[in-house]
């Protein structure tokens, strides 16, 4: 077996060293019963290289990937066009093959980019601190809405109709153990009137912008009315690009941003790994889940960065943590890191009007055609349309010709009468205009 | 310094006087990196995208006022800022990293590709499932081959990592409870058990209750049936347990567990050390998450992403979370929504968007077809012989509180150190200076000064042998009290010890424009 390296002449002689007679005489603290024979395992055995790569391959190549043929899809992953150097530089054995930065004298490298990107995130949603990130999206919805229970002792939370809803149904199963989960009515296309469900036990308001429709949201007077009542508003994004183009939800009252980062330098990769961003103002670090790498010095005076406040945490505090997270999504992290210092400000910035100049030039000629409408008047890379037809089965017929046109938004409200007909559709930089050509005309030919 | 007849020195006369301080800051190959905020010019990108018109009339008068603050970058700088933190990081592929209980073992270049292929890779999460059928396949594959190793009925894939498997476990268990009408708010839990043990309960509504350890490092069966009652709605069990120790009495303890009308939730973070040899379904097990990253070896990456699919029995089958895979005539489905499940189904709810970390599926089952139900038993095996073979070696010249055989890691506890004045600490930190990363330490909590040391099946012999020369001898020069090896140690790294208090008294969390930290060169 290429991965294993002893030999039986050296399995031998550590027998010999250890005692015992063989390794069964290892293992003779599990009960007899217990111990099954290879037999028992209904399991091939070992492969080379040739047959494991073939063997997956060919499940791949069963799959219709993104970049196969012209994609519009999102809702909560997006197709981006990620550098080169960034797959080159994760897959560094220093970072690929480390593990938790425990012994910060040989970890500094995965505590610098930590530091680095807790202020790019930071500064990306305008808050003022940020974590080394959590799983994805939407469990760091699910700790944002927890956090706030802690900080307001209060269990009600409040999401918005906009918000995704495979956010809302984590946030229901997690932050319902402990409170009452509200959801708003869906509106697509419309702004819920959110205030009139907060009361004095709202602990949180929980709004996406750009929601999972696309349409950008004003969270000024959600942040105010939350404010005015003791709640903390939960700003959610889970297309980050947007915010090269929009105010940050920092800049518009957001107590916590809770944010999906698999736009920049993450695949698509069938729903994850991803990276949860997770962002909330200083006064209230020691509630906020998650690593931390802070800054401080070493014994000969130099900079140098630790994990910090760990108190915290599971490992410290045990029954007593303000989470069981035990990981981050270090690698994940690093790869958004990267691509961001590779955007840089000017990057970053024409990386968002690159999307938004792409979706709106699809929008208006999508709009254009018989019985379809925009139903998003603002949005930045996503919107929705409203078909004369369910859109699943539109969906289907496109993916038959090789067009994935989007999301039919009752795959993810399909109890949802007003979702029936409704397609969410992204544009980015990695489509042409051919793609867009293609998919207006395939979009009429299936319509009646 | 002796010289040979050419005039060049024969040695090197490190550790006799220190190096002069260069004029760069950098030492030789050491470079120093400054913060990627601190590098760079306006104007500069990495990238090369054109910038478009846009029209503000979209934009819900919401469009950005200010600059986001980010520095512009080359890609060349880029690349050479990574890669010099990079070489501040100690990694399995550069040496032994024999920390007990993460399972440091070999990361297969192989799964890197194979995660990478158009079809994984670039597939979205919500393609129509007409062109996923591939992934939920290998989703499928991937489930046959975590049930059959385990010996259990059902497998739930969502869960993100070890902890959020361990959650998803625990609110299966609650939901069964629930199900049943009952009220059982008391979960009982090793001290011995990993911290997220009991931090995974009490999220899950339970209130913790320790069970102690008996002095051979094992539960406490007799307090065990103490606590236990109605009240009791689970023990959580870590298995080969956090000692290195197999639990002997496994199957008395699911069995009182089981009397008391309670679920046994086991840790299964060291499943690696029996895996291809026994099934925690033989042992009464209701309930198991499995870290891939460990025992199926998707790599760490610095601390996640992993995975952990939990192994679930017939009786905590029905309340597994959304979604739930399918496989009938059309072709595999997902079942995302809680009013088209099958009969008797009963999800207690979502655990995150989506369906799983599916780029560790692909690695995990990469690791399984090239190892092979052979491989699998023979990786157990040899990561157990291996941490045997340490012990064994080393347990006269460090000292070891419990009697071996020992699975997968071998404990050792500080009373070799004792009246030293050298700490487990010191001993860990001293052990970078000779080129390893320390075991863990101070950890698990039932043995005084605690180091955890776990091979895996990684390591030649060649390697264990230097590994534990270096250790035999450290410990030789620390009980015969020569402590200038250990004191202040490491030395020969790219920082010294951290101030971790100052850290955490007045923390900063992030750079700053204005107060620019004094640079450290």
């Amino acid at each position: 077996m290429r991965y294993l390296p002893l030999t039986n002449d050296d399995r031998a002689a550590m027998l010999a060293k250890i005692g015992a007679r063989d390794v069964d005489a290892l293992f003779r603290d599990v009960p007899k019963s217990a111990v099954v024979p290879l037999s028992a395992f209904e399991l091939p055995d070992g492969q080379g290289e040739i047959e494991v790569e073939r063997a997956l391959s060919r499940l791949a190549a069963r799959n219709v990937a993104a970049g196969a043929g012209p994609f519009f899809c999102g809702a909560g992953a997006y197709k981006h066009h990620v550098p080169a150097a960034v797959d080159h530089l994760i897959q560094r054995s220093e970072f690929l093959t480390s593990y938790t930065p425990y012994q910060p004298e040989i970890a500094q490298g995965t505590l610098q980019y930590l530091f680095e990107f807790q202020t790019q995130v930071a500064l990306l949603t305008g808050m003022e601190v940020a974590n080394a990130s959590l799983y994805d999206g939407s469990t760091a919805t699910a700790e944002a809405v927890l956090m706030a229970q802690r900080l307001t002792k209060r269990p009600k939370a409040v999401l918005s109709g906009g918000l995704h809803p495979h956010y809302a149904e984590t946030v229901e199963t997690v932050a319902g153990l402990s409170g009452t989960v509200v959801r708003a009515p869906v509106r697509p296309g419309r702004a819920e009137d959110i205030a009139a469900l907060i009361d004095e036990e709202t602990s949180c308001v929980v709004v996406q912008s750009p929601d999972v429709f696309g349409l950008i949201r004003d969270l000024k007077p959600v942040a105010e009315a939350a404010h005015a009542k003791g709640a903390l508003l939960v700003a959610v994004v889970t297309e980050i690009v947007s915010l090269g183009l929009i105010e940050p939800p920092g800049h518009q009252g957001a107590d916590i941003v809770a944010a999906e980062g698999q736009s920049i330098g993450n695949g698509l990769s069938f729903g994850g790994p991803y990276v949860g961003l997770f962002a909330t103002r200083e006064k209230f670090i020691r509630q906020m889940p998650g690593r931390l790498s802070g800054e401080t010095v070493d014994a000969e005076g130099r900079r140098g960065y630790v994990l910090t406040l760990s108190t915290r945490e599971q490992h410290i505090r045990r029954e007593k943590a303000t989470s069981n997270i035990c990981t981050n999504s270090g690698l994940c992290a690093l790869a958004f890191t990267i691509h961001l210092s590779l955007l840089g400000e000017d990057g970053f910035t024409r990386l968002a009007r690159a999307n938004h100049a792409k979706a709106a030039a699809l929008a208006d000629r999508l709009a254009k055609l018989n019985g379809v409408s925009l139903m998003t008047p603002f949005f930045f890379n996503e919107f929705a349309l409203r078909l004369p037809k369910p859109a699943a089965g539109v969906v289907e017929a496109m993916a038959a010709k090789g067009i994935l046109a989007g999301v039919p938004a009752s795959r993810l409200l399909p109890h949802e009468p007003a979702a029936r007909d409704l397609l969410i559709v992204a544009a980015t930089e990695t489509n042409t205009e051919e793609d867009c050509a293609a998919f207006a005309k395939m979009l009429g030919d299936v319509l009646p | 310094m002796t010289m040979n007849n050419q005039g060049s020195p024969t040695a090197t006369g490190a550790g006799q006087t220190r190096e002069p301080a260069t004029i760069s800051g950098d030492r030789g190959m050491d470079h120093e990196e400054r913060l990627i905020f601190e590098l760079g010019r306006p104007g500069m990108s990495g990238v090369d995208i054109p910038r478009v018109e846009i029209a503000e009339s979209r934009l819900a008068g919401q469009r950005r006022k200010g600059p986001i603050g980010l520095p512009g970058l080359s890609e060349p700088e880029v690349v050479r800022h990574y890669v010099r933190l990079s070489r501040m990081n100690y990694s399995i592929d550069a040496g032994l990293y024999p920390l007990g209980s993460c399972t440091m073992k070999h990361n297969p270049r192989l799964n890197e590709k194979l995660a990478r292929l158009p079809g994984f890779g670039d597939l979205h999460p919500l393609a129509p499932l007409s062109a996923a059928q591939g992934a939920l396949a290998l989703i499928g594959e991937l489930m046959r081959w975590l049930t059959a190793l385990t010996g259990m009925p059902a497998v739930t894939m969502v869960p993100k990592a070890g902890a959020h498997g361990e959650l998803c476990g625990m609110l299966t268990i609650r939901a069964a409870i629930a199900a049943r009408g009952e009220q059982r708010p008391r979960v009982l839990v090793p001290e011995s058990a990993h911290g997220t043990n009991p931090a995974t309960a009490t999220f899950a509504g339970f209130t913790v209750d320790e069970i102690k350890a008996t002095p051979k490092g094992r539960v406490d069966v007799a307090a065990l049936e103490a606590k236990l009652g109605p009240d009791v709605g689970a023990v959580m069990l870590t298995n080969p347990n956090t000692c290195g120790l197999f639990e002997r009495d496994v199957l008395r303890i699911a069995q009182l567990v089981h009397k008391a009308g309670a679920y046994f939730y086991c840790d299964g973070a060291n499943f690696n050390a029996i895996a291809g040899r026994v099934r925690p379904g033989d042992l009464g097990v209701d309930a198991m998450h499995i870290n891939l990253h460990k025992t199926f070896s998707t790599p760490h990456g610095g601390g996640g992403p992993g995975a952990g699919p939990v192994v679930l029995s017939a009786a905590l089958a029905p309340f597994a979370p959304l979604p739930l895979l399918v496989h009938d005539a059309s072709g595999f489905r997902l079942i995302e929504d809680r009013d088209e499940v099958p009969a008797g189904a009963r999800p207690f709810g979502r655990m995150c968007a989506f369906h799983g970390q599916m780029g560790m599926f692909v690695r995990a089952l990469a690791t399984m077809l090239s190892h092979g139900r052979d491989g699998i038993r023979q990786a157990s095996e040899d990561a157990v012989l291996s941490a045997n073979y340490i012990l064994a070696s080393l347990k006269d010249a460090m000292s070891a509180p419990f009697e071996g055989p020992c699975m997968h890691e071998a404990l050792f506890d500080d009373e070799f150190l004792h009246d030293s004045g050298v700490t487990t600490l010191d001993f860990a930190k001293a052990m970078i200076d000779e080129g390893y990363h320390p075991m863990t330490v101070y950890f698990p909590l039932v043995v005084h000064g605690a180091m955890l040391i776990e091979p895996t099946e990684s390591e030649s012999k060649e390697s264990l042998d230097r590994f534990i020369r270096v250790l035999g001898t450290m410990a030789l020069e620390a009980k015969a009290g020569k402590r200038e090896r250990f004191e202040g140690a490491p030395r020969l790294v790219p920082r010294r010890r951290l101030d971790e208090t100052a850290a955490s008294r007045k923390p900063v969390l992030r750079w700053k424009p204005k107060e620019m930290p004094k640079a450290a060169e």
